[in-house]
């Protein structure tokens, strides 16, 4: 049901974004989806990838800061309200979102990473609203 | 008034200064070796007696007193006299085993309100002044040296303490206040408030400034002088020797005489400590001639300076020390905060830290500031800004309530910060605090 994404830490200073997709291309990997967080000192970027244990060896190998974590991918109809969907549902089951970012959309249906604190009850709160959760096999095949 | 607070001292022959202090020196040694066990340990173990000094001439066969000898004997082993005789405590602001307590006789608060005394008047002051004293007050000695300094002048004292501006402004000009006692990059910043405030210095009756307890440079001072229309003179001091007045600026702003009826000054070799001849450049070394409650001989201060004998237009005849120019351990005075990068390293791993770090010092505005860059582990990392933001405020916490400064923390990735070989690059220090 989860999708294992990968966060790396980088420094908010000029070229470092360069340096670490320059790593990632020479490996071949690429890159479904990703979304960086900042601050005046710091980055996240976080990543999703096919084949995430091989990815995180990549990167530590080149002494990079990396974690995994687990976060869902939500699939609703690529409408206005599409987020509000999402947001409601889990404010209604008291559930914060960490962040949200969008993945892909395709054939009319926008794929969206949500970051929970707690997936099973999150999956529950959308499956209840009538949101699919889509997993690794199905972001992969889009 | 006379120029001089206690002028046959402040004027006596260099001969007649030394006869007294070979004299101070020969019962202060006597009462140490009488009463703190600590020392008497140190001087058995080299070998020396009380009989053996005879003069100042002998103060070189004396063990030195380091500030690890203050931590070890840390709060009572180097007390001179009986607890029920003292009155008084005074503290440096570091709230680790680094902390200096000094206790006082109603004695040595005398002599050491005579020391700040002298320096009032050398910058000018009567008992037809106001004195405004915006050092802290408290544990600090600033606030309660200069305060006690200023009523022995009888000047109109103001104990304002350090902080809300405007308001000492207003103070300044409602009761025409004619001298400011506080650290100098305070005195920099009322200058700029003033300005703030549509005001000039025509505005203000101020005339003198004594500044101390942190290092400034004579371009700080010449900033200070035009902004609040007035003469500034350093004052120095620690609170291992009683607080500031240990030495004091007087009209030719040519360094600093020490009170050497209270205070015996030498310059050594930091590295192997030999006696330096006057005029070398070496670490100061302080012992106290008539303390009662916390005497001490041959204490290393750290300051590196220069002591100079040459005549002074001014007429007094103590030695003068040149402002420190560095310091020969890696001691920081971060707003007027005595900060060793050991401390901070502490907190990084009791924190869960790696030792690498750097710190780095700047002045802002005429203010210290504090950056600390530290390395996260693997296992702290997280994909969320929050946890590492919360991170970041809890470990500045944490160097809060061990230096009592504010510093400014920032997570960086591994390896990011320089590895030296051999001797680590702990502390940048951008501001320009020696002429």
């Amino acid at each position: 049901m989860a999708v294992k994404q990968i966060s790396v830490f980088i420094q908010n200073k000029k070229g470092r974004l360069a340096k670490v997709s320059r790593l990632l291309a020479d490996n071949d990997i690429y890159i479904r989806a990703l979304s960086i967080a900042d601050t005046q000192d710091f980055g996240i970027l976080r990543l999703i990838c096919e084949d995430v244990d091989n990815v995180n060896s990549v990167l530590k190998e080149a002494g990079y800061l990396t974690t995994i974590t687990d976060v869902l991918v939500a699939a609703v109809k690529d409408d206005a309200g599409a987020l509000a969907i999402i947001a409601e549902a889990l404010r209604d089951a008291d559930i914060s979102i960490e962040y949200i970012y969008e993945l892909a959309t395709v054939d009319n249906i926008v794929y969206l990473v949500v970051r929970v604190d707690d997936n099973k009850i999150a999956a529950a709160a959308l499956a209840g609203a009538g949101i699919k959760i889509a997993n690794e096999d199905e972001i992969f095949k889009l | 008034m006379s120029k001089y607070y206690q002028p046959e001292i402040e004027t006596a022959s260099v001969e007649e200064l030394k006869a007294l202090q070979s004299e101070k020196l020969v019962k202060q040694v006597k009462h140490v070796y009488e009463n703190v066990k600590y020392y008497r340990d140190m001087m058995d173990e080299k070998g020396v007696t009380p009989d053996d000094i005879k003069s100042i001439d002998d103060l070189h066969k004396l063990p030195f007193l380091t500030k690890a000898d203050l931590r070890d004997a840390y709060p009572y082993g180097l007390l001179g006299t009986d607890l029920k005789n003292c009155v008084r405590i005074q503290s440096t602001s570091g709230t680790t085993g680094r902390r200096v307590v000094a206790f006082y006789t109603q004695k040595d608060v005398d002599l050491w309100e005579d020391c700040c005394a002298r320096a009032i008047v050398a910058a000018g002051g009567t008992n037809g002044d106001v004195c405004q004293v915006a050092y802290g007050y408290g544990l600090f000695t600033g606030g309660p040296g200069l305060n006690g300094g200023s009523h022995k002048v009888g000047c109109l004292t103001l104990p304002m303490s350090s902080g809300n501006t405007e308001r000492q402004i207003q103070f300044m000009q409602d009761l025409h206040s004619t001298i400011i006692c506080c650290t100098p990059s305070y005195a920099a910043y009322i200058g700029e408030t003033l300005k703030e405030m549509g005001l000039t210095p025509d505005d203000i009756d101020l005339k003198a400034g004594i500044f101390g307890a942190e290092p400034w440079t004579e371009e700080m001072r010449r900033d200070i002088e035009k902004s609040l229309g007035i003469k500034a003179y350093d004052i120095y001091g620690l609170t291992e020797t009683s607080g500031p007045g240990v030495s004091f600026e007087c009209e030719e702003q040519t360094g600093m005489h020490i009170n050497e009826d209270h205070f015996l000054a030498e310059i050594i070799d930091p590295e192997t400590g030999e006696v330096l001849p006057e005029g070398s450049k070496g670490e100061l070394v302080f012992t106290s001639l008539d303390k009662e409650a916390f005497p001490l001989l041959r204490y290393r201060t750290r300051d590196i300076c220069v002591l100079s004998r040459k005549k002074c237009s001014c007429g007094r005849t103590f030695i003068k020390m040149t402002k420190p120019m560095g310091r020969s351990d890696d001691m920081l005075i971060i707003r007027g905060v005595n900060v060793f990068p050991s401390q901070i390293e502490t907190v990084l791993i009791k924190e869960g830290y790696t030792s690498n770090y750097l710190i780095e010092v700047d002045r802002e505005r005429n203010t210290d500031t504090l950056d600390v860059y530290v390395e996260l582990t693997p296992e702290q990392f997280s994909d969320t800004v929050k946890e590492i933001s919360a991170r970041e405020k809890s470990l500045a916490n944490a160097i809060k309530i061990m230096l009592g400064i504010n510093p400014k923390v920032h997570l960086v990735a591994p390896k990011t910060i320089t590895r030296s070989e051999g001797k680590a690059v702990r502390v940048i220090d951008k501001r320009k605090l020696h002429d």
